[in-house]
């Protein structure tokens, strides 16, 4: 775990605090004693080695897992959960704000009240850890241990000084914050997804360094929180892997909700002066100063894999890409796997959860599922949110697949117009002169659920004909698909077809 | 519209390079506002327009070819240092330069795609001007050696595709420009060059950034701004040439420019934003200047207003700013279509025009007092060469026919794969003496 800084937070010791604690990591919890050898040991508690652990247990293996923190991991405690559950609040301060497009008067007194909203995230939070509790585990039959794992050997580990002997293990120790080396940034204190659920009190002025997804989501939520929000991307786009059309949709509205956009942008140095971080941004050939009260940085991420004695286990690793995992998730121990952000590129939970399927039916089941047959849909929770599945159009091309868009703005979507959400649209990615879908980007309020449906249809092998005959209830913002898969159809009607049919019309 | 009133515009248009010129050095203003400094791409237009306004009897032929060689010579002499207050570096010019010094101004970037609409239109002089006097065989001189001396391989800076600016204090910039852009003329000049080109795969890499859709119901290789779907084509004639990429989609980039006319005029139909004006006979979403930062009366507005930008359909920006140059830029593409949207635009708004020639943009929402939409001050030249230049295409074809016969032209296409239509026949002279008989 990377140092915390002497800015961190601190979350109150309130009810929901003191049942997520009890949940994830009960006061007093004493190891219990070891099995002479588990079917299956997992290392972290994060949705990959919780998913891995419930299932294994669930079809009879002999379950450890070791947690050196909390239950849960990053998405319940420091990621997905409290930003999603703050994002809804933030949502609904912008839409209050903008009431009046909606026919509805903005109301008289908006005032943001900072710990009301973080109070909600904790109770939310809470009441999500019921899931993965403790006693859940072990009611389960999974021996929960708390402490550091290190392994000893290729086939046995110690927890704290107890040795715990596997035939299998699994590696899960997902990932953390990947901090820039900015001068003075250390000194001058700054927040991560590690500490920022902790604050108690709005930041009045905030720099958000990074424009991939994390730092998109925090910087909108704050700023329509009423802190006054700069981003700072050194790419000339935010989500540089998404399409550009999506990254400039994202710009627009990151400029209509105020947030001072700096694109091309280098924080280059950071000083305090007068209670204040001053962050010295470098843009080509322009320098500049912003003064602000709060720093997020490390929105990138870096795989967890040191001080766990993967050199005794025979686990070859790297420090940036993780885990060397085979397309089975099995390591360069046959005994040892792993699964979720510790080796995956993909780093979302939705990924670790299906990664750490695999490696229960691999490891234990004499499985040959392959990680790279995963259809993975990816989500960033901004407002619109862009959503994703399979190929861009760029990987396509390079790959000499030829490929063609069919695109449906969610202006001509007649739910997205009622709703006042017609900013975005969803773009379907087919193999040329064929149905089959290559891949699909959504930009819309609610493009996470919608990406699903595409998912769906890539898993099955669904192509656009068969979607033109699904019926999609109406109005629904995902009758958009219907609309694309029906402008495919159109495509087909070649001038012969066309003439066909007119003479049999008029037989 | 008559060809009469395209007669009007087209010579107002043209008069442009008549009021912003400095004759001494042939250097033409980027707008008609006070104090601007000269545009490269702007004297790129110029030295296409001379030849147009020799044929249609509004300049001497001795006066376009002094005018152009004024042009030719300064370029040629300028400072290359590459310094931060010199004139170029490696063959390639500053976008925006002093007025009477032709120093860089405003810190501006070493631009490629700016050098190569100063050097296109270069080449169509050199195409013109082919008569065997002293005059313009040193015209041809010059331009041969300013097209010769550009080091369009250092544009790649270590990448695959093109990098399309550079500064002096920090090298080159991260644009980022993926996807199909006006930068067609571009490739194809770094692609021509007998001295300096840039590798064969260069166009295909940047080619994969394309993208191809289906938007409105109309197949076509996306680019938002209208302008992207007009600026190569002013002196490309890509009917029935294709590329690898087209070939594949059965499209060329001339009929890719008609349907993007025809995504205009949708976007326009559905007017999402409910901005005024727009409808199938009043749309021109392009880069161009817009309202803000121009009319502190207008700070309360709660959309969201923009000053010179690229905006691009259907995704934006658009706060409601059109440009009827834009529309009329496209009359090549679809005459019909255009020829009626022009008279509803300017029987609508006769705002848009300022003696004739286009203003930059205007804005029917911000109506001011007396319902006149708002209008950008001033003129940009890029604006007039376009509308110039495209009209004597849908007239004449003359630039087109010009650049047919141009050498790093018509290298640079095959080079770039492009097959077919006037590029299988042999280059010759028939092209240029039928533009004289125009």
């Amino acid at each position: 775990m990377p140092t915390r800084n002497k800015s961190t937070p601190t979350a109150p010791s309130d009810t929901a605090e003191r049942e997520r604690r009890e949940n994830v990591h009960p006061d007093g919890w004493r190891n219990p004693v070891p099995a002479a050898r588990y079917s299956l040991v997992v290392i972290g508690a994060g949705t990959a080695g919780l998913v891995a652990a419930h299932a294994a247990a669930a079809l009879g293996a002999k379950v450890a897992l070791i947690e050196r923190h909390l239950l849960g991991g990053d998405c319940l405690n420091v990621g997905c959960v409290p930003s999603k559950t703050i994002i809804r609040t933030s949502r609904l301060y912008a839409e209050m704000r903008h009431a009046t497009q909606y026919g509805a008067q903005i109301p008289g007194d908006i005032r943001i009240d900072f710990s009301a909203v973080m109070q909600r995230m904790r109770g939310i939070r809470a009441r999500i850890s019921r899931v993965d509790s403790v006693r859940r585990l072990t009611e389960a039959g999974v021996d929960v241990f708390f402490g550091a794992a290190r392994f000893t050997g290729t086939e046995a580990l110690t927890v704290d000084g107890t040795t715990l002997r596997f035939k299998k293990a699994l590696i899960a120790t997902g990932a953390r914050p990947d901090m820039p080396s900015i001068p003075g940034l250390d000194e001058a204190g700054y927040l991560t997804n590690e500490n920022v659920f902790d604050l108690t009190e709005l930041p009045r002025r905030l720099l958000v360094i990074g424009g991939g997804p994390l730092g998109c989501e925090l910087a909108q939520a704050f700023c329509r929180f009423g802190a006054q929000t700069v981003i700072a991307q050194d790419w000339p786009l935010f989500l540089p892997r998404e399409e550009r059309d999506a990254a400039q949709i994202l710009s627009d509205a990151f400029a209509r909700d105020g947030i001072e956009v700096r694109l091309n942008t280098q924080a280059v140095k950071v000083r305090v002066e007068g209670g204040q971080k001053l962050v010295d941004l470098v843009s080509e050939d322009y320098q500049s100063t912003v003064a602000v009260d709060a720093i997020i940085a490390g929105t990138g991420r870096v795989p967890n894999v040191e001080d766990l004695g993967l050199e005794a286990a025979g686990v070859d690793y790297d420090n940036t890409d993780g885990i060397r995992v085979d397309d089975f998730l099995q390591t360069t121990n046959p005994r040892i796997y792993a699964a979720g952000d510790a080796c995956l590129e993909h780093k979302f939970t939705h990924t670790a959860d299906a990664s750490a399927r695999i490696v229960v039916r691999n490891a234990l089941f004499l499985g040959r599922q392959r990680q790279s047959a995963l259809t993975i849909p990816w989500c960033t929770y901004t407002d619109p949110e862009i959503a994703h599945v399979g190929l861009y159009v760029r990987q396509a091309r390079e790959w000499d697949i030829p490929v063609k868009t069919f695109t449906i703005p969610m202006h001509d979507v007649d739910r997205a117009i009622a709703d006042g959400e017609e900013a975005g649209f969803v773009k379907i990615h087919v193999k040329e002169g064929t149905d089959r879908i290559l891949g699909a980007t959504i930009v819309a309020r609610h493009a996470g659920e919608i990406i699903n449906e595409i998912t769906l249809a890539m898993v099955a092998r669904i192509g656009l004909r068969t979607l033109a005959r699904v019926i999609h209830a109406y109005p629904t913002q995902s009758e958009a698909i219907k609309k694309a898969a029906d402008a495919y159809n159109r495509t087909r009607l070649t001038p012969i077809i066309q003439s066909l049919s007119r003479r049999w019309l008029q037989w | 519209m008559t060809e009469q009133r395209l007669d009007q515009l087209q010579r107002a248009a043209f008069s442009y390079f008549l009021q912003a010129v400095n004759p001494a050095n042939g250097l033409i203003a980027d707008t008609s506002r006070d104090n601007s400094p000269a545009s490269i791409g702007v004297v790129g237009f110029a030295l296409s327009a001379y030849p147009v306004a020799v044929e249609r009897g509004w300049m001497t032929r001795a006066d376009a070819v002094e005018r152009s060689l004024a042009t030719l010579r300064f370029f040629r002499d300028s400072d290359q240092s590459g310094s931060p207050e010199a004139t170029g570096h490696k063959g390639f010019y500053y976008h925006f330069l002093d007025m009477q010094t032709g120093v860089r101004m405003w810190r501006s970037e070493l631009s490629m795609i700016d050098t190569a609409m100063l050097i296109t239109g270069a080449l169509t002089a050199a195409s013109y001007f082919n008569a065997e006097t002293n005059a313009e065989i040193e015209l041809r001189k010059i331009v041969d050696a300013l097209y010769r001396r550009i080091d369009w391989s250092w544009t790649l800076g270590g990448k695959t595709t093109i990098r399309l600016g550079w500064k002096p204090e920090c090298g080159f910039l991260n644009y980022g420009w993926d996807g199909y852009n006006e930068a067609i003329v571009l490739y194809m000049l770094a692609l021509g060059s007998p001295t300096h080109p840039i590798a064969d795969d260069s166009f295909e890499a940047w080619t994969a950034t394309y993208q191809w859709e289906n938007l409105y119901g109309y197949d076509f290789l996306y680019a938002g701004p209208l302008f992207i779907h007009q600026f190569s084509h002013a002196w490309i004639d890509f009917r029935g040439i294709q590329d690898r990429f087209m070939r594949e989609k059965r499209c060329d980039y001339f009929e890719n420019s008609r349907r993007a006319t025809e995504v205009q005029r949708e976007y326009a139909m559905r007017n999402p934003h409910g901005f005024a004006g727009y409808d199938e006979s009043c749309w021109g979403v392009t880069a161009c200047d817009g309202p803000s930062h121009q009319e502190p009366e207008l700070a309360d507005e709660p959309r969201r207003l923009f000053g010179y930008a690229a905006r691009g359909v259907p995704y934006g920006p658009d706060d409601g700013t059109l440009s009827g140059w834009a529309a009329v830029a496209s009359l090549p593409f679809a005459p019909d279509i255009v020829l009626r949207t022009a008279d509803v635009m300017l029987a609508r708004y006769p705002e848009n025009l300022s003696d004739l020639q286009y203003v930059s943009s205007f804005n029917p929402t911000l109506s001011r007092a007396d319902r006149r939409a708002w209008v950008s001050a001033g003129l940009f030249g890029l604006d007039q060469g376009i509308v110039l230049l495209m009209i004597e295409n849908h007239r004449t074809e003359l630039i087109w026919r010009l650049m047919r016969n141009c050498r790093p032209i018509r290298t640079g296409l095959s080079r770039a794969g492009f097959r077919g239509g006037w590029l299988s026949r042999r280059a010759s002279n028939t092209d240029h003496a039928n533009a004289h008989a125009q």
